[in-house]
């Protein structure tokens, strides 16, 4: 599932300093939520991991042993130990673990670069930490939460079901 | 037939007992591990919890020590196998002859499973395990055909468990000197098949490009499903040609064939993917499950969904019905 054209456009026209503050308030949430989260980063917990979402006009860099996180206007020359490159709600999917990143990565919707230790300590740590973003996120609105975890919900079951693909389309070799 | 099922993390262990398997197996997050990946395995807390997560739902626990001990620092392979055998687990799967020893003599009472890493795929090597070791179950290599391994059920004293699903692993394994050719580092020393230390990946024009230390394992054109970037599924010149040499990158699935494994006398099916997503473990063993549980006809529509999920998104059944060239 791509974010359409026309509801990624107002992120070119919102301030950087803001949705820079909107992502450290959710990381702050959930790094409060999941305080175990980066323990199995080791040695790559102070690196620079960057997300590029492909169908919006930001990149986000995070170091998750400052629970940093910066967000930059494509397009960029991101500086980063490693890149990782997938449609928003892929990315959201695999940092709650409902996608398998090898799968993703097989059918060339998921793109990495760089050094794939990190990357790949990322995926497991990720993987191993049981976030809902559902859950995480929708206390931060407040008296809205109620509505904020039914859109969330909603939204995520519609995505996860468009990446569901069709049987048949891959093949037995022999 | 018993269903063995990977788990890299507590999350996917999880998974993989509520979707129904049998037994659950697993690591340290230490050399001892053949899945020794960034990021991957348990603690011994972990594995305690998991372990006791497990029994309160009838699964049982099997703990890979499968890498074999390096000269000097064996404290390390005897102090993973003491905290298995103290927090409970069900069995160890060994690959250094060893170890096997030490567990063998120190602890004569814990069930013994020899990893495929042991490379036993003859009945002489086999019935030495079970007679020095007391093994009581072999792990055989994805390279022997449903015959081979009727004639082997016949001709050893031990239960047998057959790779039935995922990864593809088509050398003799423990023996594999690919991965240390190109880094240095191999999964049988320590615990990595292609390490991600020495991985890159690039993109070229409209190409993915893998890259091993200084190999170049694969050129990928864009559209086309990728693989992994082992040597053995890379795809080279060679002479005239350009090709996979070994084998492409494919994965296993021999579901279709399991009145044949039965009847060659496997005692469990084993999948492949310790270092898979808890999302993969989940759909896996919830689809296999399913499957042992289905008439054979009904079979192939159910497990025909897991390929998008299996490395270069195709299955094989390999070895087991010998047909490629």
């Amino acid at each position: 599932m791509q974010i359409p054209p026309i509801l990624s456009a107002p992120l070119h026209m919102i301030p950087i300093p803001l949705i820079e503050r909107i992502c450290r308030l959710m990381f702050g949430r959930i790094a409060k939520a999941h305080p175990g989260l980066f323990e199995r980063l080791d040695e790559h917990r102070e690196k620079r991991f960057a997300f590029l979402p492909t169908d919006l006009p930001l990149a986000f860099v995070v170091v998750p042993g400052r629970q940093e996180i910066s967000v930059l206007r494509k397009p960029v020359d991101v500086v980063a130990d490693c890149v990782t490159e997938a449609p928003l709600f892929l990315l959201l999917a695999l940092m709650e673990g409902r996608c398998d990143a090898d799968a993703l990565f097989f059918s060339r919707d998921l793109s990495v670069t760089g050094d794939m230790e990190a990357m790949l300590a990322m995926r497991n740590a990720l993987d191993a930490s049981n976030i809902d973003l559902q859950k995480d996120l929708a206390k931060l609105a407040g008296p809205f939460a109620p509505i904020a975890r039914r859109v969330i919900g909603e939204v995520r079951d519609r995505a996860l079901k468009d990446q569901m693909r069709p049987a048949g389309e891959a093949a037995a070799w022999n | 037939m018993e269903l063995i099922c990977p788990a890299g993390t507590p999350a996917a262990f999880h998974e993989a007992v509520d979707a129904g398997a049998d037994a659950v197996y697993c690591g340290f997050r230490d050399e001892t591990n053949a899945r020794n990946f960034p990021g991957l395995n348990f603690s011994r807390e972990e594995l305690k919890q998991s372990i006791a997560y497990a029994k309160s739902r009838g699964t049982q626990t099997f703990v890979a020590l499968n890498t074999f001990m390096r000269a000097g620092a064996e404290e390390i392979w005897y102090k993973g196998a003491a905290d298995a055998v103290a927090s409970g687990a069900d069995a160890l799967i060994l690959a250094d002859f060893g170890l096997m020893a030490h567990v063998a003599e120190r602890y004569p009472q814990q069930r013994l499973h020899v990893s495929v890493q042991a490379s036993a795929s003859n009945p002489d090597a086999i019935n030495f395990l079970v007679d020095a070791f007391n093994a009581q179950r072999v792990v055989l290599p994805r390279t022997l055909t449903i015959a081979d391994i009727a004639r082997i059920g016949k001709n050893i004293r031990c239960e047998m468990e057959v790779f039935v699903f995922g990864g593809l692993c088509v050398m003799a394994e423990g023996r594999c000197s690919l991965s240390s050719y190109a880094t240095g580092k191999s999964p049988n020393m320590n615990g990595v098949c292609s390490p991600a230390s020495h991985v890159r990946y690039r993109k070229d024009g409209g190409e993915l490009v893998s890259e091993l230390g200084e190999f170049t394992i694969n050129r990928f054109p864009a559209g086309e499903a990728a693989g992994y970037p082992t040597l053995c599924k890379g795809r080279f010149d060679i002479a005239d040609s350009n090709g996979y040499a070994f084998e492409d990158p494919v994965s296993l699935d021999v579901m279709g064939e399991l009145e044949a494994l039965k009847a060659a006398g496997v005692k469990a099916l084993k999948i492949e993917g310790r270092q898979r997503g808890k999302a993969y473990v989940a759909e896996v063993v919830s689809t296999m499950k399913a499957a042992l549980n289905s008439p054979p006809e009904r079979r192939a529509p159910l497990l025909a969904r897991l390929r998008s999920m299996s490395e270069g998104q195709k299955t094989t059944s390999g070895a087991y019905e010998k047909r490629w060239r």
